[in-house]
């Protein structure tokens, strides 16, 4: 299949459910900018994402950032970490070099702990549809690492995940083929995001008029 | 970050600045643009293109730059009104006219929808301002005598300072705008003209009074710059000497670590990111977040 340049990318999704603004802002605007945080996802990140390491421990197959890609969701992108699970059976996936057959769970690596939203549930679900797409098998479940807690989370990838991943992989599609920004919403999540002084969140709120903003200063000093 | 006089500047600098976003401009001992060094083309081509239509829309231009002027004019009146303020003794009839006129020509730019008409009301404006900016040097020294804007070359001192503190306010001006993806060059009030940066002169308008006019007078009247601080040349014009020159630069990267608060988004900043801010909003009024441009109002 040709590989279509508009295919946008997959860990943006997870900007996109904190905030369909900072997504925007990110892959529409090419604005970046890290804060703490982000710095300390890098950092973590680096240690994770070696692709020339190969790892095999028993009966798993661990593999570093394989690239991915959905042609159903128009999304690429980059897995942390990837496990290849050796079946008994034939029902598996079959491996370029290696003998015998596989299941493939996909894993992510997390600097923090376990988030209050879907963002990073939707961010694996993605992953795993990927996978399924370029292996042709079903995937049940994923992993997160999270550093914080220093153990895994398991993800059961539910059919009602996977029809909310595809909705949101089509609304970021809509506002990158349009051009669109979303409009600021100030909402108490702002003050942890790192775009907060290139968004302006409050940018929006009622008493920011502009012509009022003017009036006030050129009539009330005359 | 301004280079002024053949500094040197490793290219490991160089490019930890690129990294950083930090724009780097070299300039020659009297502060004239050499070149920039400069990241990848920051933000986004749609941004741009907007600005480039709307660039190219005389209408639409006079409606954004009707907001540049409108700010200008309300921060020289303010300007003079902090002056009655702060000097109520020496504030006199001539200053009092000034601040009616000006409310006037606001009031008239408020309803102008043609730039040509928009760039007249700016001049009558500015020479509303500029026929009493004498009354505002308060030191007792003729060489400080100021008559009316002039420049290349500057024929009196105070003409030469506010020339010089411009030069850096456009610096700061172009690679914020730079820095938010705006073109520096596509100025709506100011047409194109090649090697003119003519939005970073439209952005500077509103913040000329506030930034520099304001901080011309305070070198003046606190005397940190003397009169012996020039040459004057045969033929008139005025030059700055080096140390002058180093005296501004420091007090001018002093002031911008002065912390105020911005008056349309209500939030503490340093005075050196009030360039930035602007540039950000101008920016999220070309891509829609706003219904204007807000232009910097002074108290």
């Amino acid at each position: 299949m040709e590989f279509n340049m508009d295919y946008l990318m997959i860990s943006g999704i997870q900007h996109f459910v904190f905030c369909p603004r900072q997504w925007a802002l990110i892959h529409i605007e090419q604005i970046w900018k890290d804060n703490v945080k982000t710095f300390k996802g890098h950092k973590f990140h680096e240690k994770v994402d070696d692709p020339y390491v190969f790892e095999k421990r028993g009966e798993r197959i661990i593999s570093r950032s394989i690239p991915l890609i959905s042609h159903e969701l128009s999304l690429v992108g980059v897995s942390d970490c990837i496990e290849f699970y050796v079946r008994n059976d034939n029902l598996g996936v079959k491996i370029k070099g290696r003998e015998g057959s596989y299941d493939v769970i996909p894993i992510e690596y997390k600097v923090g702990d376990i988030k209050d939203d879907e963002s990073d549930i939707s961010q694996l679900c993605v992953q795993a549809i990927c996978l399924e797409e370029m292996f042709d098998t079903k995937i049940k479940k994923g992993y997160f690492y999270y550093g914080k807690l220093r153990r895994r989370v398991e993800v059961e990838f539910t059919e009602e995940l996977r029809k909310n991943v595809k909705e949101l992989a089509k609304k970021m599609k809509y506002y990158f083929d349009n051009g669109v920004t979303p409009k600021a919403c100030y909402k108490k999540h702002c003050v942890s995001c790192s775009l907060y002084d290139i968004c302006l969140p409050k940018l929006n709120r009622s008493y920011t008029k502009v012509k009022n903003y003017i009036d006030s200063y050129w009539i009330s000093g005359s | 970050m301004i280079l002024i006089g053949y500094q040197g500047a490793s290219t490991k600098l160089m490019a930890m600045c690129a990294e950083k976003n930090i724009g780097m401009s070299f300039c020659t001992p009297y502060g004239k643009f050499l070149c920039r060094v400069q990241g990848k083309v920051s933000g986004n081509i749609l941004l741009r293109k907007k600005q480039y239509r709307i660039s190219d829309d005389e209408y639409k231009s006079c409606l954004i730059a009707k907001n540049f002027i409108i700010g200008k004019l309300i921060n020289y009146r303010n300007v003079l009104n902090r002056f009655k303020r702060d000097y109520a003794d020496k504030f006199n009839k001539n200053v009092k006219k000034s601040i009616e006129y000006l409310s006037d020509t606001i009031k008239s730019v408020s309803k102008c929808e043609d730039l040509d008409n928009l760039r007249g009301l700016e001049g009558i404006g500015s020479k509303f301002y500029f026929e009493v900016f004498n009354e505002l040097i308060l030191i007792n020294d003729e060489s400080f005598r100021f008559d009316s804007r002039n420049r290349r070359p500057p024929l009196d001192r105070v003409n030469a300072l506010l020339s010089f503190v411009y030069v850096l306010l456009s610096h700061d001006m172009a690679s914020s705008l730079e820095s938010v993806g705006l073109d520096p060059q596509a100025g709506f009030l100011h047409r194109d003209r090649p090697g003119r940066n003519g939005l970073a002169l439209d952005m500077m308008e509103e913040l000329r009074p506030y930034l520099c006019d304001r901080f011309v007078l305070k070198l003046i009247n606190t005397k940190v710059i003397k009169h012996n601080d020039f040459i004057v040349k045969e033929n008139g014009s005025v030059l700055m000497l080096e140390d002058a020159r180093k005296s501004v630069l420091t007090a001018w990267q002093k002031r911008k670590k002065d912390i105020i608060k911005h008056p349309f988004l209500g939030e503490k900043i340093e005075i050196g990111l009030i360039p930035y801010v602007q540039s950000l909003l101008l920016a999220r009024y070309l891509r829609g977040d706003l219904e204007e441009y807000p232009p910097y109002l002074m108290k």
